[in-house]
């Protein structure tokens, strides 16, 4: 095999720089927490019932979401109408509606004096109760029903148009589509996109905060939180912790096996043309399927936007200086996240060898396995001796948001610089564009989509973060979402709502401004 | 002067070989079946591929330890000539300073060399707003300031309609008689072997035979020739 003659630069050091970093925030905070932690037999009871939860939780959560996303995405697949490519989009949005403001939705439409139950009250029913188990599953599947609509609808898309047309040449039925065409799709796509929605329900923290707790009702991020923050029992925290990474690092390889759903999905714009669908049932049962997934989707939020609208005005200035502080946050997540995705992915392309890239690559996802809690657990531990960890906690907020965000910002930026390299890579080396230059005049300007899509989601993710922060934060140093989090206990419900909705204002704001700056006048 | 000297191209399971030299000034166009290795060697001597074995020498030096950005050769691909986000005028700077921080006596050298190629006011455009000849005009235009004295065109004119590639020919014929560059063309065209270069090296069946006179080759073509020409 000839190999490439163009040297590697220095700047392709910061490369091993960033993936040194990965390592010390993930394996290195989990080496931290396991000196500290106790052995097995430490194990009490309640850990292992958070230990059931988790699963459990998890996978109710997997489940449901996915048995309730097919009906939607096969209605999208087959449906042509006013208002689709508006609800494709809206799709997209849970990935960065902070979790909090979308909880405190649902218990305005689900909790015990919320919409649901005040209807049931005037037929004489008992109020719904959303604490425990149904809450946890409940906003899971929230957040997890468009994600796996989204994936199901992708693989539905990617039937090519012959198949259902040489179905229709030969009378096929619906029912013949359904076992010849649809069933297999599913059967290929379902288990990774359950996998996946899994692993997001296991390591989920702000759900589990505000809806769950208690005996019953406990995950593991969950006790490693109150561990952490109750009991200050380090080494308790460092075995939930070490617990948890295995877990995660575990189903996240069965994800990994199982398949990989392809990324953001571009191209969900457009129907297959059918001949199977015209019966007025079918299109009926579409409709109402779709109405149903429409008011659940967007109810929680239309109630937050009345009920916040009026108590913007009258907020705290206390809110208003997190919210400067999330800000902040924000955007140093986003600054971090995009200079860690692309010294790697730079590394990953130069390597060129697809086992040394894949593993460079590797590195980014590790971030996946690592729970945000066990990894501020052990910054925590590391910190300890050297300052109040307090005193940080918003630079450490920042860098555990960036390590989260990691995995997505690589996706999205590593098959860019594949394509540039690939298409411009030559005439760049025959004119000898190296190091700074080629970054400014070659990579930067043909990456801005990426990278204004990268870090417009690194810094919404950050904006509505609600987990290790939750384990520093002492109350001068409150992110918003923490600082709304406390309105909630506090049952200042009305001043939440307000807090709800500049904070869902901020994140959508944060993911336009880098998303659109990355389009306007872009020559790709 | 180009001299290949036993030089091996291995990749997968391809193989190239050349033993052969082109001397300074000459204008020589490489022809042969596609898959036949044409752009494998342009790509071996511009420095994207090592060699197997054997050396690649400009005026007796080996290029080996040379990146491809400090060999004495200016190299024109197939299409991706420019860079779609930078204007004529920058593209064409690149040649000079691959950072583009040119001083104003450079920028007058860009522009005088656009106008040179027939592109006067033409440097603020991108690519996108370009013709495909005028696109090639630019690319000209690059490797015109670049100065280097081996040229290597890897059919970058082969997007061209006939009478468009004939005025681009015509305009590097121009081109190699002010600057004295040697040239090695890559073609699929017969005919633009004959029209702008007085010898040619023939690749086909693992060699890139040593060049010889055009009108002769032609006149008597080889088996494998003949077989490619049909």
């Amino acid at each position: 095999m000839a190999k490439r003659l163009v040297p590697i630069k220095p700047v392709y050091g910061l490369g091993a720089v960033s993936a040194a970093l990965i390592l010390l925030l993930t394996l290195g905070t989990l080496a931290a927490v396991v000196t500290r932690a106790e052995g097995v037999s430490a194990l009490r009871p309640a850990d292992w019932a958070a230990l059931r939860f988790t699963l459990w939780q998890a996978f109710l959560s997997a489940s449901l979401s996915v048995l309730l996303a097919v009906p939607v995405a096969r209605a999208l697949a087959r449906r042509q109408f006013f208002g689709r490519s508006a609800l494709v989009t809206l799709l997209g949005a849970p990935f960065i509606l902070p979790v909090i403001v979308a909880v405190l939705g649902l218990l305005a439409v689900f909790g015990r004096s919320g919409i649901l139950s005040t209807m049931l009250g005037w037929v004489g029913l008992p109020p719904v109760h959303i604490y425990g188990l149904h809450g946890v599953v409940l906003a899971h599947v929230f957040f997890n029903i468009p994600l796996a609509t989204r994936l199901i609808l992708q693989g539905w898309l990617a039937i090519p148009a012959e198949r259902f047309r040489l179905a229709a040449s030969l009378g096929f039925d619906n029912a013949d589509i359904q076992r010849v065409l649809e069933w297999p799709m599913l059967r290929a796509v379902v288990p990774g996109i359950f996998m996946v929605i899994f692993l997001l329900c296991m390591t989920s923290f702000a759900v589990v905060l505000a809806l769950g707790g208690g005996p019953k009702a406990t995950t593991l991020e969950l006790a490693i939180y109150q561990a952490f923050r109750f009991d200050f029992d380090l080494g308790k925290a460092a075995l939930l912790a070490v617990i948890q990474f295995g877990l995660c690092a575990v189903v996240a390889v069965i994800a990994w096996r199982v398949a990989t759903p392809a990324g953001m999905g571009a191209g969900l714009d457009r129907t297959v043309e059918r001949w199977d669908t015209s019966n007025p049932v079918l299109r009926a049962q579409d409709f109402t399927v779709l109405v149903f997934a429409k008011l659940f989707l967007l109810t929680p939020l239309v109630v937050i936007f009345l009920k916040g609208a009026g108590a913007v005005w009258t907020l705290p200035d206390v809110v208003w200086w997190s919210a400067f502080r999330s800000v902040l946050v924000a955007l140093g997540s986003a600054a971090l996240a995009i200079s860690l995705a692309l010294s790697l992915a730079l590394l990953a392309v130069k390597l060129g060898q697809k086992r040394t890239a894949g593993f460079v690559e590797g590195f980014g996802y590790l971030t996946i396995a690592a729970s945000p809690l066990v990894v501020g657990t052990g910054l925590f531990i590391m910190i300890f001796p050297f300052a109040r960890p307090s005193d940080l906690a918003l630079p450490v907020t920042a860098i555990v948001n960036a390590a989260m965000s990691l995995p997505f910002a690589l996706r999205a930026l590593s098959p860019a610089l594949r394509d540039i390299e690939n298409d411009f890579g030559r005439l760049a080396d025959s004119l000898g564009l190296s190091g700074w230059s080629r970054m400014r005049l070659l990579i930067l300007p043909r990456m801005r989509r990426p990278l204004g899509f990268a870090a417009g989601l690194a810094a919404a993710l950050s904006m509505g973060d609600l987990g290790v922060i939750a384990l520093f934060a002492d109350p001068e140093s409150a992110t918003l979402p923490l600082q709304m989090f406390r309105l909630m206990t506090a049952y200042r419900m009305g001043d939440a709502a307000g807090a709800a909705l500049v904070l869902l204002a901020l994140s959508l704001c944060l993911f336009w401004v880098f998303d659109r700056g990355g389009r306007v006048d872009a020559d790709t | 002067m180009l001299t290949l000297e036993r030089l091996e191209i291995v990749q997968d399971d391809f193989c190239l070989t050349a033993d052969l030299s082109v001397p300074t000034g000459a204008r020589v166009a490489v022809i042969g079946p596609s898959g036949a290795g044409k752009s494998t060697l342009l790509a071996a001597i511009a420095g994207f591929l090592k060699p197997g074995s054997g050396k690649i020498l400009w005026d007796g030096v080996d290029l080996a330890d040379l990146p491809p950005g400090e060999r004495p050769l200016s190299l024109l691909f197939q299409d991706n000539n420019l860079f779609p986000h930078l204007s004529a005028a920058e593209n064409v700077g690149l040649g000079l300073r691959s950072d583009l921080r040119l001083s104003s006596s450079q920028k007058e050298a860009v522009s005088n060399t656009l106008e040179r190629v027939g592109l006067k006011g033409f440097g603020n455009r991108k690519p996108a707003a370009l013709s495909g000849g005028q696109i090639a005009r630019v690319a000209l235009a690059r490797m015109i300031l670049r100065q280097k004295p081996l040229v290597l065109l890897d059919e970058p004119f082969g997007a061209l309609g006939p009478a468009l590639k004939g005025e681009m020919l015509t305009l590097l014929a121009d081109l190699l008689d002010e600057t004295g560059a040697t040239l090695l063309m890559v073609s699929h065209d017969p005919d633009d072997a004959v029209r702008i270069s007085s010898q040619t090296i023939l690749v086909a069946e693992g060699i890139a035979h040593p060049p010889i006179d055009t009108a002769t080759l032609f006149a008597n073509p080889p088996d494998a020739l003949k077989r490619y020409l049909g």
